[in-house]
């Protein structure tokens, strides 16, 4: 059974290789066989998952060691698999999610001459990504890691023809590059300590290890977190990242690579678990984060967005929960799924609305849509409905566990987490309700364009529409169908570890707060968008709205910083090497030059200087010679 | 007599000699003044040869005197003919192998 | 006696360049093809080579000696170590790329008499072949006054490759470029120059302490202990060695020679200089530095490194800063010759191996990124990244090679160069964390220059003068396929490599007595 672990990456990777490969000549087939391989791929995993649910709770992990990768003395990397409990939850939210997007793509992406390409890049995105979860050691995990990078750089960049998806998929890249450093940091650290960086060995003895290293390694796999799953301080490239096709948007930035953060540090437990002062930062960084998102959310007018402003923010719940220990991962985990399933849909359904709307993102111009594409009204509400958390749809289930959760950290941090987590509950429900007002409800503000283009809003294909009413069902059931009888916890128990914390306020006050704070934000929403007509412009707003609307400046800081601040510094050095650094040698040569140009003086020509020099030397040499005999 | 005051007297001309040799510019002159400071190197020679009591000091004399016959036979045809090409007889008019 | 087998890999592409340069001058195509056969016969005769070498047997391997100038005890000594056959494998691989990727390079201008005796493309063949036949010799000699004699030597068809053979040098019109590219001939030859003549003072201090020239007889003395240096003598000896190798490495601040070298020449002698020629010095800094002289190795590793750190993030800085790319990759290269100078002096096993297959991946890696951007600039005619744009659009096979060979440049895993700069950065934070967390800020500089870099070029709307550029040629393909299959395969399976690299690594690490730090704690298994 270990050996199909391999198939389970080498299927999209055979279809990478051959769609990027392929030429011309298999632009006509190229989608379905992208698509076939994805599924072949999700199959695969099925298929290993009913065999896993056969065995016992503590015999499921399997192992596949195919080569070894790079063996130097004590330092010996494998290409092995390992196939627990966590990442089968992953493979097959990659790969089921992974197929529908491909599904979706096919419609998505019907009228683009590099279709083929697209989906080879989305092929190689799923082979990374499993290759991130299904790796046996922290190295391997970097290359999918990488890999799952460069995919997104190529994805967000795929209309390249615009300067401004280069320059986002280049900011992608750079960002996560700054994380990428930590977990490269990490692995080394991993290697002096303990003198490997495989899973087993390395989290086994956690134990031996002195609390400074492990703090020290927790803190550079929270940077690597940080960077892939856009939290604050490196969360600036996913709001950008959105220039790319709304299906990567779906699956890359909402339903599995930016989760790839929360992966890490729940596979990390044992690591945090021994680093209590990592573990805070971990859930302030998520707190921080999770209020974050939710504000540069509410502002947003661009309705992906405003999704990916609500992405960060939901993953801000999960690092949250991660960073709360074996209290917080597995529902870390859950909300991670139930998340995948919600917001790749609602993706989904802003990319129809977009397809209807001749590709417009911006809110103010949408409006009343409900009667024009029903399906996408009904698949995207559910979304909706799920991820505010509406009682027995997923997103109640999952993120009310980590409100309760947040509390049962105990003392006054369990109070401010489970007052930020609360307040964060409500702004979700204001901005996702104000979304949905803007887009489906109200007048229709939209107009012709420039060009005398009004858009014709119209239901999508149905390649599209199967895979939004796929991800709805699961948006309505998942929470629901994990939560019966602790399934999902039990599930991940061995791998993750479960300690039920006890919340200083009953289970059923913390669920009555939720519903609370959930109605207020529903009902501000309702009161600023829904009452009363809105601008198509946006008005000038507050202070903070103007701030939320420029990411809470912090893009701003990073302009003037890094970048300028960058270009100052290379500017000054290009100008150091050609001045001092080549000025010194080129001044050396030409000092050579200078000196040789006044001793050519001396070779006058005429025969008396040359005389006199004669002379001279001569009687320097005798005086020479006398003195030395004097002495 | 001390053979010491020949030897103050070939310095003496020696240097005059000398001095001509940079000063003058006639190529001529600047030729005697070579043979000069010769005459003066032989005279120092015997006298050297007079005071060590043998005849070392006169044998490189002779040689000297021949040297400076073939030399005074080469150096003339040189300034002949420089001065057939030239007109003129002025050392520093012959420059052209400076840089 | 058996087959001398090292110094036919290196008089095989000698007698190549003979060949080449007697070719008759109208006979151009013919030069070409027999200097690419010769080129190939070397690959297979080095492919024995690999071959034959035992990765567990004695340290030199297939050895040679004859005497040769024996009042001085010089001898003609070859032997090859682990190292010395991966980057002999290295130098006969990428040559036939590099003259197939300048195959057209030195061709004459229309408007050229064809009569005349001037036969500039059979000097371009013949030259490259001679700087191979030296190269490879280089990494055989194991007789310290041999090698410096080809350390030298490597310098005058270099010389004439840069100074002669610029983009379209031999059309004579541009005064300016020619000006340029002679300042830049001149600049490499006066630099290595001055290197080399500190290193044969230092060679000659060499035998007069050691009375030997004999890499095994004066390691053998020391090792026996008849042989013992005063510590200021083995410290000056070091400096002079290490100072010409630091010059052709390039190290910061010796390094202003390399931009305006590879800058001015054409993208294939671009690649023979950073690729090959470069690699002489790391080279020898493994081989001499650390073998001959080991107490002043460690003496003078903390200064070393701080240069070595300096290279990294100095020339990935500068990298940024760049308008000409091929200086951009030059630049590029600097930065990498700090990693792999940091990987030698930080004497740890995975510094070392990762310093050694980070010659041989950084040279894969820039050859491809350079042939490919010399397949653009030979199309558009500019070395600047502002003139172009949206390249990607109208020739998109180039562009998708030009981003794999960028990849391999910003170190990206799953290609080669990621393995061998992890394991630098691994070997080096073991010993010196701090190094090694400033060296890891490379990585993104890396990342930074060479996607600024695609998205100026690649992206973007199409500019009018790129619009109809035409996409790789079969030739050109030919060249790139290849090197981007060996990325893929060594990045995920660099397990030939390793084997014989690391025990060559093993006893360099003996002769400095240096052991791997231990873990702290035993981790369970």
């Amino acid at each position: 059974m270990e050996n199909l672990i391999a198939l389970l990456i080498a299927a999209p990777l055979l279809g990478a290789a051959v769609l990027l490969c392929g030429g011309r000549r298999l632009d006509r087939v190229g989608h379905w066989l992208g698509t076939l391989l994805a599924a072949v791929s999700f199959v695969v995993g099925v298929v290993l998952f009913s065999d896993m649910l056969g065995k016992s709770g503590d015999g499921r992990t399997l192992h596949q060691h195919l080569f070894s990768w790079i063996p130097v003395e004590g330092f010996q990397a494998d290409i092995a698999f390992q196939l627990d409990q966590l990442s089968m939850t992953f493979v097959l939210l990659i790969t089921g999610v992974g197929t529908l997007i491909h599904i979706y793509s096919i419609g998505y992406m019907e009228h683009d001459e590099r279709r083929r390409r697209f989906f080879g890049y989305l092929n190689l995105f799923l082979a990374a990504m499993l290759l991130l979860v299904l790796a046996d050691n922290y190295l391997l995990l970097y290359m999918g890691w990488e890999g799952v990078g460069l995919a997104s750089y190529l994805l967000i960049g795929f209309w390249q023809h615009k300067p401004s998806a280069a320059t986002a998929a280049k900011k992608a890249f750079l960002v996560n590059r700054v994380g990428d450093m930590g977990l490269s940091i990490a692995i080394m650290l991993m290697f002096t300590t303990f003198g490997t960086f495989a899973f087993g060995p390395v989290l086994g003895s956690t134990g031996d290890a002195t609390e400074g290293k492990l703090t020290a390694i927790g803190l550079m796999l929270l940077l690597a977190a940080c960077g892939k799953s856009a939290q604050v301080p490196l969360q600036s490239w996913l709001g950008d990242a959105m220039e790319g096709p709304t299906p990567v948007s779906a699956l890359i930035h909402a339903a599995t690579m930016v989760t790839a953060g929360v992966y890490l540090i729940t596979r990390s437990g044992a690591i945090f678990n021994a680093a209590p002062d990592a573990q805070l930062v971990v859930v302030v960084v998520g707190a921080v984060t999770l209020l974050f998102g939710a504000i540069v959310g509410c502002a947003k007018d661009d309705i992906k967005k405003a999704l990916a402003g609500s992405t960060m923010s939901q993953i801000g719940y999960m690092i949250l929960a991660a960073g709360l220990g074996p209290i917080g991962y597995v529902f870390a985990i859950m909300h991670l799924v139930t998340h995948g399933f919600f917001k790749a849909g609602l993706f989904l359904g802003a990319g129809s609305v977009m397809h209807g709307m001749n590709d417009e993102v911006d809110m103010r111009k949408y409006g009343g849509l409900r009667k024009y594409m029903p399906v996408t009204f009904v698949t995207f509400g559910l979304g909706y409905l799920a991820i505010i958390g509406f009682p027995g749809l997923s997103g109640f289930f999952s993120k009310d566990k980590i409100i309760e959760a947040a509390f049962a950290k105990g003392g006054t941090e369990g109070w401010i987490l489970g007052a930020v987590t609360l307040l964060g509950a409500a702004i979700t429900a204001f901005y996702m309700t104000r979304v949905m007002l803007l887009t489906f409800f109200g007048e229709k503000r939209w107009q012709p364009d420039e060009k005398g283009n009004a858009p014709h809003p119209h239901e999508s294909p149905r390649s599209m529409t199967i895979p939004m009413i796929l991800l709805a069902v699961g948006s309505v059931f998942a929470g629901g169908f994990f939560s019966i009888g602790d399934r999902f916890v039990h599930w991940l128990e061995p791998v993750t570890g479960y300690h039920h914390g006890e919340a200083p306020v009953s289970a059923a006050t913390v669920t009555g707060a939720t519903m609370v704070v959930l109605v207020l934000g529903v009902a501000l929403a309702w009161l600023m968008y829904g009452r009363k007509p809105v601008p198509v412009t946006a008005p000038r707003g507050s202070l903070l709205t103007r701030a939320a609307r420029r990411d809470l400046l912090q893009d701003d800081f990073n302009h003037v910083v890094l970048v300028r601040g960058g270009e100052h510094l290379t500017r000054s050095l290009v100008y150091v090497d050609h001045t001092l650094v080549d000025g010194v040698v080129n001044g050396t040569a030409a000092s050579f030059g200078g000196l040789s140009g006044r001793l050519r003086k001396l070779q006058n020509g005429y025969a008396r200087t040359y005389a006199v020099s004669m002379f001279g030397g001569t009687a320097v040499l005798i005086a020479a010679t006398l003195l030395m005999r004097a002495v | 007599m001390n053979p010491v005051y020949y030897l103050y007297l070939a310095s003496l001309l020696f240097t005059i000699g000398a001095a001509g040799v940079l000063i003058r510019r006639n190529a001529i002159v600047v030729f005697m003044c070579v043979e000069l400071m010769l005459n003066a190197c032989n005279l120092a020679f015997v006298t050297f040869s007079r005071l060590h009591g043998n005849l070392d000091g006169q044998i490189i004399a002779f040689f000297t005197m021949v040297v400076a016959a073939a030399e005074v036979v080469v150096g003339l045809a040189i300034i002949v003919s420089v001065f057939r090409s030239r007109h003129s007889a002025s050392v520093d008019d012959a420059s052209l192998m400076k840089l | 006696m058996s087959f001398p087998l090292l110094t036919a890999t290196a008089v095989l592409p000698a007698v190549g360049a003979i060949a080449t340069a007697a070719v008759p001058a109208a006979r151009r195509s013919a030069a070409k093809w027999l200097a690419l056969l010769f080129s190939l016969a070397t690959l297979v005769l080095a492919a024995v080579v690999v071959v034959r070498f035992e990765p567990g047997g004695a340290r030199y391997q297939l050895t040679e000696s004859h005497a040769w100038i024996s009042d001085f005890g010089v001898r003609y000594e070859l032997g090859v170590d682990g190292i010395g056959v991966a980057l002999l494998a290295l130098t006969a691989l990428l040559i036939p790329f590099v003259i197939l990727a300048g195959w057209h390079d030195a061709d004459p201008l229309e408007d050229v008499n064809p009569n005349r005796r001037w036969r500039p493309t059979q000097g371009f063949f013949a030259l490259i072949l001679m700087v191979e036949a030296m190269v490879i010799l280089s990494f055989e000699a194991t007789d310290v006054f041999l090698f410096y004699i080809l350390f030298e030597a490597m310098l005058i068809p270099m010389y004439f490759l840069i100074g002669g053979f610029g983009d379209r040098a031999h059309a004579g019109g541009d005064e300016a470029a020619a000006t340029q590219r002679s300042y830049a001939a001149v600049k490499f030859l006066l630099y290595n120059l001055v290197g080399g003549l500190i290193m044969l003072a230092a060679v000659i201090g060499l035998y007069v302490v050691a009375g030997s020239f004999s890499l095994s007889e004066i390691a053998e003395a020391r090792a026996s202990g008849s042989l013992s240096m005063a510590t200021s003598t083995e410290r000056w000896l070091f400096l002079g060695f290490f100072f010409a190798f630091a010059v052709k490495a390039p190290l910061w601040p010796l390094h202003t020679w390399l931009p305006n070298a590879m800058g001015e020449s054409t993208a294939p002698v671009a690649v023979l200089i950073t690729a090959v020629v470069d690699k002489v010095g790391t080279f020898a800094m493994l081989r001499f530095c650390l073998q001959l002289f080991p107490e002043a190795s460690k003496w003078a590793t903390p200064v070393i490194l701080v240069l070595a750190l300096i290279s990294i993030v100095y020339g990935a800085l500068l990298a940024v800063g760049q308008r000409d790319m091929k200086r951009l990759i030059a630049y590029a290269s600097i930065s990498h010759f700090g990693f792999i100078i940091m990987g030698i002096f930080a004497m740890t096993s995975q510094g070392q191996s990762g310093a050694t297959l980070y010659m041989v991946n950084h040279g894969i890696s820039t050859a491809a990124l350079m042939l490919v951007a010399g397949f653009l600039i030979t199309r558009r005619g500019s070395r600047l990244i502002a003139d172009y744009g949206g390249v990607q659009k109208v020739a998109p096979v180039l562009a998708g090679t030009f981003l794999v060979g960028g990849l391999a440049t910003l170190s990206l895993p799953g290609l080669s160069p990621f393995v061998s700069e992890f394991l630098v950065l691994v070997g080096t934070f073991s010993r010196y964390p701090v190094v090694g967390i400033i060296a890891t800020i490379g990585i993104v500089l890396a990342a930074l220059y060479v996607l600024v870099l695609y998205q100026r070029t690649m992206t973007g709307p199409v500019k009018a003068e790129v619009k109809g550029m035409p996409d790789l040629k079969v030739r050109e393909l030919v060249v790139v396929a290849p090197l981007i299959a060996l990325l893929l395969f060594l990045g995920v399976y660099p397990k030939p490599l390793t084997e014989i690299v690391n025990p060559a690594v093993e006893h360099t690490m003996s002769d400095v007595q240096q052991t791997d730090p231990k873990p702290e704690v035993e981790a369970a298994p």
